[in-house]
């Protein structure tokens, strides 16, 4: 049973991956990258390390999504700037 | 779990896979959360040890038969304080590629052709 | 097209480095020497009923401070990059009313829930860095609504100093009454599963959760004020 898991959420996760790296929109990407934290966390849970599948949800997922999103705010900008 | 170990790895290649070949500068960064998430699963996963409990002492698991029942809390500790300095670096990257943008114009890493040879 | 031929080049290298890693790997049956050294003695000397946390804290209490001192630089770092460019003039898109009045309603239950995750460092799943997380977490939405709290870059400051500055001193405290440098055992160690126990373990990593948690409200607060 916790195999079937581990299989399914491994086979996402490198899925995932892949589209983090080849999606067209960056903002999809970026939310693909935060999917595999988000999954990695689960599987914190099953290696028994729950502090560090919280660390992973709230940081992995949360924060570094945030980081990259303000950061693409900031690029579009200047592009905007320039094109006005 | 040997299973998570070699997923760790397949997510380490396929992270340097797409820093090496692509172009966009967001993407190499992408490429190197992808690296850190595959070596964090791969610490964690060498600490595991089957059928054992997180180290965490409650009602069900006394101080006497710890040593018997609960998994390795080094590399937790470990990965804990690595997955915050991931965060940190991260963000120190892409506000280097926020400045990067602002003096050339470009987020095309093949653009920047002064380290060239 | 050959830079793409060095790219397969060096991948498939990888591959091969960890092909004989991936064979090879046994699993773990008994702990390590230094793991069991902890798992027997730990409860006992450190009073802390979360290993995780009197490895983190204590144990290898050194490794926290340099990961502390890293976080620093890089906020340091950040702040050196966006210095300029305020130009003032923001066109925000005006936060709707929903995200208003969620926020003012969510935003207490936040922070509380992040004080709570750093007070029970030491009894449940949690800690520092997770609860200065979930705190930095409640400030984003602050910036995303427009309810305008000035994050004071000052008092950000003043409060990552100050924990910062404490967080050693009780280091050195630990040096001077107990046993070594980031020592708990100065103050007494309670009932076991107490919240007022493990000596200073409560105490330090609250200080860690409130460094951790302003020095990542400055990265997002820089980041997010850069208009």
């Amino acid at each position: 049973m916790i195999l079937t898991i581990i299989i399914v959420l491994g086979i996402l996760m490198l899925v995932a991956a892949f589209l983090a790296l080849y999606l067209k929109d960056l903002l999809s990407a970026i939310i693909a990258a935060g999917a595999i934290s988000l999954m990695a966390s689960v599987i914190y849970i099953i290696l028994a390390a729950p502090d560090v599948a919280m660390t992973e949800a709230a940081i992995g997922s949360g924060l570094t999504t945030i980081v990259f999103l303000y950061a693409l705010h900031l690029v579009k900008k200047e592009q905007g700037e320039k094109n006005d | 779990m040997t299973i998570i170990t070699i997923l760790g790895f397949l997510l380490i290649i396929i992270g340097l896979w797409g820093m090496l070949t692509r172009k966009h500068l967001f993407r190499m960064i992408l490429g190197f959360s992808i690296i850190d998430t595959g070596i964090h699963l791969i610490i964690v996963s060498l600490g595991y040890i089957k059928g054992r409990t997180a180290p965490i002492f409650d009602s069900d698991l006394s101080t006497f038969d710890a040593v018997h029942k609960i998994v390795d809390p080094i590399p937790s500790a470990l990965v804990l304080t690595a997955i915050v300095i991931g965060l940190a670096v991260t963000a120190l990257m892409l506000v280097y590629v926020v400045q990067m943008k602002r003096q050339k114009g470009s987020l095309d890493i093949s653009d920047y052709e002064e380290l060239k040879w | 097209m050959i830079k793409r031929f060095f790219s397969l080049f060096f991948v498939i290298l990888l591959i091969f480095v960890f092909m004989p890693l991936v064979k090879d790997i046994k699993p773990l049956s008994e702990l390590g020497v230094t793991s069991q050294k902890y798992a027997k003695d730990g409860a006992k000397e450190l009073g802390a009923a979360n290993l995780v946390t009197s490895v983190v804290v204590t144990y290898r209490g050194l490794d926290t401070l340099g990961e502390v001192t890293v976080l620093f630089i890089t906020t340091a770092g950040i702040g050196f990059l966006l210095r300029k460019r305020s130009t003032g003039k923001n066109k925000k898109r005006k936060a709707s009313e929903i995200l208003k009045s969620g926020t003012s309603f969510l935003l207490p239950l936040i922070v509380l829930f992040g004080v709570y995750i750093f007070t029970h460092g030491h009894l449940t799943p949690g800690g520092g860095f997770q609860g200065g997380v979930v705190i930095a977490s409640a400030i984003v939405l602050l910036l995303l609504s427009d309810i305008n709290l000035h994050t004071d870059h000052n008092i950000l400051n003043w409060l990552e100093s100050l924990s910062g500055g404490f967080y050693i001193i009780l280091g050195l405290l630990g040096l001077l009454l107990a046993g070594g440098f980031l020592d708990n055992r100065f103050l007494p160690l309670g009932k076991f599963g107490e919240i007022f126990s493990a000596g200073a373990i409560p105490i330090i990593y609250s200080l860690i959760g409130l460094k951790v948690g302003a020095e990542l409200v400055g990265i997002i607060s820089k980041l997010g004020r850069e208009e």
